[in-house]
C-alpha cells in the first residue's frame, strides 16, 4: 500500500475531500443504474403474477394490490 | 474439391449467422440468455470495480505534479471512454431500427440511453471535482467539457423523447434520428483537446506511439476501463430485460414467466 496509515488514506495530502467525494458519488450512481432496472423488472413480473392470481379467483393474493 | 469446401463453409457460416440473427430478434431467447449472462457477469463486474478502485486509490504512487487528486482518473477516464463507446451502440441500434424496422434494436436503443447518461454524468461530475484542486475551478466552458455536456443532453434527450410520444413506434424513430444526428458530436469530443486550447489535458493513452503514462498507473487504469465496459454491458442487459417484459407483457412467454411467479 502506498499510504502509511488510515489518516493518510482519508486526507490524501489535502486532496481527500475531492477524491473520496468523487468516488462516493460514482458509487451511488452505479448502484442506482443497477438497482432501478432490477426493481422495475421484479415489479412488472409481480404485477403480472397478481393479474393471473386474480383471474384464477384467488381470494387472497400474496401481494395486496398492484400500483 | 477445396472450392466445394469453401462453398460449404460459406453456406454454413451464413446459415449460422442467420440463425443467430433470428434468435437475436427473439425476445424470449434474449431475455433468458441475458439472464444467464448476468448471473456471472454482474458479480464479476462488482468485484472488478471494487478491486480496481482499491488498486487506484491505495496501491499506486501519486502524480508528481498533481499529487493525490489524480486518483480520480481511475473513474473519470473509464466513465468517459465507455460513455463515448456507448453512444455508438445507441446510434447503431437506432440505425438498425430505422433501416430494418427491427424491434429489438429499438428496445436496445432505449436500454442504452439511461446507462450512457449515468456514465456521462459520472465523467462530468468527477471531472469538476478533479478540476477544483488542479485547475482552481469546477467548470470552464471549453470545448471538451461543453461537448461532453452536449453528450449528456443527447442521452437525456433520447430518454425524454421516448416518454413524450404515445405512439412508441414513432418515438423509436424520432429517438433514432436524434441519436444519429448526435453522432457528429463524438469526433468533436475526441478531438476537442487537440483542436482548441483547453485546460483539459490531452490523452495520455495512445493506440499509436508511446503512452505518456507510467505502467504503475496505466495497468490499474486499463483494468478500470475494462470494469466499466463490463458495467455498461450489465446495465444494458438489465434495462433490456425490464423493457422486454414491459413490451411483451401480453405475449404467452411473459404470461408463462408470470405464471411461475404467481405459483411461487
Amino acid at each position: 500500500m502506498y499510504f502509511d496509515n488510515m489518516q493518510a488514506v482519508l486526507s490524501m495530502g489535502g486532496h481527500g475531500v475531492y477524491v473520496w467525494s468523487a468516488y462516493a458519488v460514482t458509487a451511488v450512481v452505479i448502484a442506482a443504474v443497477l438497482i432501478v432496472p432490477t426493481q422495475r423488472r421484479r415489479r412488472l413480473l409481480r404485477d403480472l403474477a397478481d393479474v393471473q392470481r386474480r383471474a384464477r379467483g384467488d381470494a387472497n393474493p400474496a401481494v395486496p394490490e398492484p400500483r | 474439391m477445396p472450392r466445394c469446401i469453401i462453398a460449404a463453409a460459406a453456406l454454413y457460416n451464413s446459415v449460422a449467422m442467420w440463425s443467430f440473427l433470428h434468435k437475436l430478434g427473439s425476445p424470449p431467447w434474449l431475455y433468458s440468455i441475458s439472464g444467464s449472462i448476468l448471473r456471472w457477469l454482474l458479480p464479476l463486474t462488482l468485484v472488478a470495480l471494487v478491486v480496481g478502485a482499491a488498486w487506484g486509490l491505495l496501491f499506486t504512487p501519486p502524480d508528481f505534479r498533481q499529487g493525490n487528486s489524480y486518483r480520480i482518473i481511475y473513474i473519470h477516464v473509464p466513465a468517459a471512454v465507455v460513455a463515448l463507446a456507448g453512444y455508438y451502440v445507441m446510434a447503431a441500434a437506432g440505425a438498425v431500427n430505422l433501416i430494418w424496422r427491427m424491434k429489438i434494436a429499438d428496445t436496445a436503443m432505449k436500454a442504452t440511453a439511461p446507462v450512457g447518461a449515468a456514465l456521462t454524468f459520472i465523467a462530468l461530475f468527477t471531472g469538476a471535482v478533479w478540476g477544483k484542486p488542479t485547475w482552481g475551478t469546477w467548470w470552464v466552458w471549453d470545448a471538451r467539457i461543453t461537448s461532453m455536456l452536449i453528450l449528456l443532453f443527447l442521452y437525456l434527450g433520447v430518454v425524454v423523447l421516448y416518454e413524450a410520444y404515445d405512439n412508441k413506434e414513432a418515438a423509436g424513430r424520432a429517438c433514432a434520428v436524434l441519436s444519429l444526428v448526435g453522432t457528429v458530436n463524438i469526433p468533436i469530443i475526441y478531438k476537442s483537446v487537440d483542436w482548441w486550447y483547453s485546460l483539459h489535458q490531452p490523452a495520455s493513452i495512445k493506440f499509436t506511439g508511446e503512452s505518456t503514462i507510467d505502467s504503475s498507473m496505466l495497468y490499474p487504469l486499463m483494468f478500470m476501463i475494462g470494469a466499466f465496459y463490463a458495467l455498461f454491458v450489465c446495465c444494458l442487459l438489465l434495462n433490456l430485460r425490464a423493457e422486454l417484459l414491459a413490451r411483451e407483457a401480453r405475449t404467452s412467454w411473459v404470461r408463462k414467466l408470470a405464471g411461475v411467479e404467481a405459483r411461487s
